[in-house]
């Protein structure tokens, strides 16, 4: 790579010639604001829109001031980054912008997390010379899911890059012109109508709050001030090793035991753990994998392999969307979060001995498809689901704090029984890789009949969007497949489409970048990948520190099976834990 | 076509018709050009066409008619030439074209139709005696108005495609050479060296490049290459063969607006012709080169003309713009080395390589040369197309050319430039028409749009009418143009509507600063300039609205009352009868009264009555 000199406010650097002004102005410590600027390179994603032009500056010798985010630096460039012009060109751009801005942030949901909030501050606007009318005709657009307020929509497109370049769902583009211009589905159809698989990777990267999750906390308060319900509440792997950060905690922290004492005080009757179910979720998939292989191994033609897993809610929503023709290769099990659902209400409430219909189970998710998930039809009983309430990690500390508890003082404590004991294999189902290699600690010891000394399959762990695995129990050869992000997942696809040429007989796909960590109903990372991946740290960690780390190890599931479902794959396993999939036409 | 040697042997044998046509030669043959653009067209010149062809069969006679491109006289049309005679008839009706066939079944002028000079009151025989024309030199429209566009043997007859034979006998780099040294800029608006972009597309390697004709040509008002495709759409094929083979591309493609459809048409069909005769294919004209060109349809979005816009919507994105560098020379059409020229660019070219770098850059001026098309409009006697050298005044263009100003008004500013552009006041009017000439005056060359405007006009609204194009154009992906421009024009809204206040003046003023600098293409950068422009020379009316609630040209319906002279006013009930809101009143005989809550201002009232009585202030 060779270099170049550059001058910025009068100091020298030296930087890589393909660098852009605002990684030359990083290098020195300038901190250049910007607001459509997004730069993930780790999930390969980079917003170039250069839209918002919030961040100009002066380059010498050029008439007009340049964006330094998308302005290459050239030898012996000479820029000032805040002179008169340059701040008072930065100061209308902002006043411009929140002109058109709804001025709610009062009752935003993303108030406090907003960027072009945080932009008027450190800008100290105390008055907006710029008026005029607002983009307020435009219609708010509300699913189970996500939430769309397009007038507080600042075209920064960020969420069009990770919908179509990163997921590349196409759901999202810009429609309309000048100031009616909007980020929107084709046609301007509701989300819900579009292609939209609620993955809410769009509203993870939003810098506002145009794009916000669908709110139910306060169902919640209802449910638990109802004295004739019993509220249980299933929290899923990810939503602990980021719920801290809601706290003040550094990014990692593991908050399991407090998240389980803020339960206990917000008056949920049971505390359980989507852990156990992710392990109920192995027991299953595992046994329906070694089935498929077997079948295969016994020369019969057109198993259908690869096998998908099907924990991703948003995932699923992809192929029944977008790859209809592939829809019999996905496990038929049910998501851990559906699983939790179906066995408080049948199982635990028969033990309890409740109605299901007194029973509410609200789910603490990391993610914004597990809302639309549970409001699908086949997981209703008598119009009774099996999840009634779910939340975002988000909504859920909002919720702790609205309810006065003092989440750092709080004691540890443990889930409760027998829907909250859980194996390590669980606990890894929130990053990616997770899930298979929690079902390959299990279909392995099944095969070889012997138990497992080092569970660690650190081949299944990474970062990249595609890996591969090629294991070999005893004469069989597994291979591996291994996708995070639904780009990623449709390179897979398209490859099975064509043949599947690496002879993948299992293949784990997690709808967001790095798995549910980076889940779309997570605290927003604004940019900073670092945090993903140090929750991704604490998740191996909690794996490790546990004495079981095998599905089907778990007494709890044992029990599970030996007092109510019988077998893995059983009549009353499949009627309980399995599904069918819908072909869904969308635009 | 295999080969240059066939190319000449086909010239050799259309040549004289041609020049018969043109008027150079007297073959003893009469032809009879018909405008068939799309001006003269919606005053049916095809069926003057169909007319003519009739007359000429039924009084027995051998003449050819020919529908050609536009002749430029677009306020006079549909106009149409006897020839070799050079008869020039302006203002045909179908119903002429009889009389004008048995004129010239007698050998006669049918003199009812020909142009009145009108300044001598003579009538013009020839266009040679027609002002409009004496001071224009047609290179880029050289063949406009009189080869049939739909026949690529007139082309060939005129030389055409040789410019093509010429180049593959040299270098790509020759070429690029050749355009550098010709000094021709883009045509488009920006007004870079055409020659400097092809030899960034060259140097740019690739196992693709593509040459891309823009043709989005959106200035309201403007038509220079809309005329020049429906005229002489060979040109421009053989021009961008020429660049093909110049920057190493193999593909060309048309981006043309749907909302040109005669122009499509015609070139479709010179596609096919210039295809058919070996000259876009494999192997053209025996050479190395292989050169196809293909037509993408615009939606006609203005933001489509900027390059990179245009690059989008061709590879069926939205159309906007996207941040250079990198610049289409190095990523463009799929990312690939791509150059963009202007129509008018690209139909200069051939003219270069058959007459030689030297030959053009003498045309013109030192740093612009050649000529340069505009649409001239507004409040001008001959409104219509015109082709001009480089540094021709605007004195020149507007009273030599144009004709002065309708009605004998006095001359307020021309806009140049069109949404992009700024105006120009008496005090400029000397000023010669070059690239740079213009920008230090506050203004642009543009595109070539040229509207005149006299003192009935007001500069305020000039500013608003731009605005409001730029506003509801801007294709709203960056802040500056999609909310800034919609700022602006809220406050000319404001001020024209008599709610302004001195503190707007400030506002406007720095939100066109800021607007230039910072937004991301031309569109936006530009779109302040009709505000700044119009600010700094008739600041005057700016306050005049503000401060007197007065509009001197009352243009500004908020700013007037129509009244009635009480000492004019004779009763005769006139203004009453038309008044569409009913707010006249009064008598016969009696002097009327005007209620002014219910006044639209429509105007009506005024052009009715017979006694100078309504007044406007």
């Amino acid at each position: 790579m060779s270099k170049m000199n550059i001058t910025i406010d009068g100091k020298n650097i030296e930087v890589d010639s393909n660098s852009t002004i605002l990684e030359a102005c990083k290098k020195l410590n300038i901190i250049i604001p910007t607001l459509c600027h997004l730069d993930l390179h780790d999930l390969k994603m980079v917003n170039k829109s250069a839209s918002c032009r919030i961040c100009v500056v002066e380059v010498e010798g050029r008439n007009n001031l340049v964006t330094a985010c998308s302005t290459p630096v050239a030898d012996g460039m000479v820029v000032n980054t805040h002179n008169i012009r340059v701040m008072n060109a930065r100061k209308t751009v902002l006043e411009l912008m929140l002109s058109d801005h709804p001025a709610e942030c009062l009752s935003c949901s993303k108030g406090g997390n907003c960027d072009l909030q945080h932009m008027a501050e450190r800008f100290g606007m105390r008055e907006i010379r710029v008026t005029g009318k607002s983009q307020s005709t435009y219609r708010k657009d509300k699913t189970v899911s996500i939430r769309r307020n397009l007038d507080k929509c600042i075209m920064c497109r960020r969420c069009e890059t990770m919908c179509n370049e990163v997921q590349s769902v196409g759901a999202l583009s810009a429609i309309n012109r000048g100031f009616d211009a909007v980020v929107a589905p084709t046609f301007e159809v509701n989300l819900h109508d579009s292609v939209c698989t609620f993955c809410g990777q769009c509203v993870q990267v939003c810098p506002v709050g145009a794009l916000t999750e669908t709110d139910r906390s306060w169902e919640v308060i209802e449910a638990l001030a109802n004295p004739r319900k019993t509220v249980v509440v299933e929290t899923a792997p990810a939503v602990r090793v980021a719920l801290g950060e809601e706290f003040g905690y550094e990014p990692g922290t593991n908050v399991t035991g407090k998240m389980v004492s803020a339960f206990r005080q917000l008056g949920f009757d049971y505390v359980f753990d989507t852990n156990f179910a992710a392990d109920l979720t192995i027991m299953e998939e595992a046994t329906e994998l070694l089935e498929r292989i077997k079948r295969l191994k016994s020369g019969e033609k057109d198993v259908n392999l690869p096998m998908l897993t099907s924990c991703c809610p948003a995932w699923v929503a992809f192929i029944e969307t977008q790859f209809p023709e592939l829809l019999d290769i996905p496990s038929s099990v049910k998501s851990p979060q559906q699983i939790l659902g179906i066995i408080a209400k049948t199982y635990f409430a028969e033990k309890i001995n409740v109605d299901r219909k007194d029973m509410v189970v609200v789910s603490v998710m990391p993610c914004l498809a597990k809302k639309y998930e549970a409001g699908i039809e086949s997981f209703k009983e008598d119009g009774n689901p099996d999840v009634d309430i779910v939340l975002s990690t988000r909504e859920f500390a909002q919720l702790i704090k609205l309810s006065n508890i003092d989440f750092n003082s709080l004691e540890n404590e443990d889930f409760d029984n027998p829907l909250g004991e859980s194996s390590g294999a669980g606990a890894i189902f929130g990053t990616t890789g997770g899930v298979i290699e929690a079902a390959t600690r299990t279909a392995v010891e099944w095969i070889t009949g012997e138990s497992l000394d080092n569970v660690d399959y650190k081949s299944m762990r990474g970062e990249e969007g595609i890996r591969i695995a090629n294991l070999k129990v005893k004469d069989l050869e597994i291979n591996i497949g291994i996708a995070n992000g639904l780009g990623s997942a449709r390179e897979l696809l398209e490859e099975i489409q064509a043949g599947n040429p690496r002879n993948l007989h299992a293949i784990e796909i997690m709808a967001c970048p790095q798995g549910c960590i980076d889940g779309g109903g997570q605290p927003y990372h604004h940019g900073n990948i670092d945090i993903i991946k140090k929750r991704k740290q604490a998740i191996y960690e909690v794996d490790g520190k546990k004495t079981i780390r095998k599905s089907h190890e778990n007494p709890s599931i044992q029990k599970l099976y030996k007092e109510y479902l019988g077998e893995p794959l059983g009549e009353k396993s499949h009627k309980l834990l399995h599904r069918e999939y819908d072909k869904k036409e969308r635009v | 076509m295999v080969n240059r040697q066939q190319l000449l042997e086909k010239y050799e044998a259309e040549k004289n018709r041609i020049l018969n046509r043109s008027g150079d030669i007297a073959l003893g043959k009469k032809e009879i050009l018909v405008c068939a653009g799309t001006g003269c067209m919606s005053s049916k010149s095809l069926k003057i066409i169909e007319n003519l062809e009739k007359a000429i069969k039924d009084n027995g006679l051998d003449i050819d008619v020919h529908g050609t491109g536009c002749f430029g006289f677009c306020g006079k049309g549909p106009i149409v030439k006897i020839m070799p005679d050079d008869t020039f008839y302006s203002e045909v009706s179908v119903d002429d074209a009889e009389k004008i066939v048995s004129h010239l079944a007698k050998n006669e002028i049918y003199e009812e139709k020909l142009f009145i000079n009108p300044d001598t009151k003579v009538r013009a025989t020839t266009t040679n005696e027609i002002p409009f024309y004496n001071k224009q030199v047609r290179l880029a429209l050289k063949n406009c108005g009189f080869v049939n566009a739909e026949s690529i043997d007139d082309y060939i007859g005129a030389k055409g495609y040789q410019a093509l034979a010429l180049a593959l006998e040299k270098s790509p780099q020759e070429i690029i050479d050749i355009i550098k040294e010709s000094g021709i800029r883009g045509r488009g608006g920006g007004g870079f060296s055409t020659g400097l972009k092809w030899e960034f597309a060259f140097k740019n390697k690739a196992d693709q490049k593509y040459v891309v004709c823009n043709a989005d040509e959106g200035d309201p008002g403007a038509f220079m290459d809309r005329s020049i495709l429906e005229g002489d759409p060979h040109s421009v094929i053989e021009a961008m063969a020429i660049c093909g083979y110049a920057i190493g591309a193999s593909e060309g493609y048309v981006y043309i607006r749907a909302e040109y459809p005669v122009a499509y048409d015609r070139l479709v069909k010179a596609i096919k012709a210039a295809r058919e005769e070996g000259l876009l294919g494999k192997n053209i004209l025996g050479s190395s080169l292989d050169f196809d060109i293909l037509i993408k349809f615009g939606a006609g979005a203005f933001v489509c003309g900027e390059e990179t816009a245009l690059i989008s919507s061709m590879e069926g994105k939205r159309g906007e713009p996207t941040s250079k560098p990198p610049f289409p020379a190095e990523k463009g059409f799929w990312k690939k080395p791509t150059n963009v020229n202007n129509v008018e660019t690209l139909a200069n070219i051939p003219q270069i390589i058959l007459n030689g770098a030297d030959w053009f850059s003498k045309i013109g001026t030192e740093k612009s040369s050649g000529t340069k098309v505009f649409a001239l409009a507004g409040k001008i006697n001959n409104v219509g197309l015109v082709e001009v050298p480089m540094g021709t005044t605007l004195r020149e263009v507007i009273y030599d050319i144009g004709g002065g100003i309708v009605d004998g008004k006095k001359f307020k500013a021309v806009q140049t430039g069109g949404p992009s552009g700024g105006c120009l006041t008496e005090e400029d009017l000397d000023t010669p028409i070059d690239f740079d000439s213009l920008i230090q005056k506050g203004s642009m060359m543009g595109s070539g749009g040229m509207i005149v405007m006299d003192e009935d006009d007001c500069m305020v609204s000039v500013a608003k009418f731009f605005l409001e194009f730029t506003e509801e154009e801007s294709c709203g992906k960056c802040t500056p143009c999609r909310i800034g421009t919609k700022r602006l024009l809220e406050v000319l809204v404001e001020i024209t509507e008599g709610r302004g206040n001195m503190k707007h003046i400030e506002e406007l003023r720095r939100l066109c600063t800021v607007i230039k600098e910072t937004s991301l293409c031309g569109l936006g950068q530009s779109a302040p300039n009709p505000i700044l422009s119009t600010l700094e020379k008739f600041e005057n009316e700016y306050i005049e609205h503000i401060k007197k609630k007065k509009c001197r040209a009352h243009s500004c319906n908020d700013l007037i009352q129509y009244l009635i002279d009480v000492n004019e006013c004779v009763g005769c009930t006139a203004c009453k009868k038309v008044c569409p809101t009913s707010c006249i009143s009064g008598e016969v005989k009696k002097i009327h009264s005007i209620n002014q809550e219910n006044c639209i201002k429509c105007g009506a009232c005024k052009s009715t009555c017979r006694f100078n009585a309504i007044v406007v202030r």
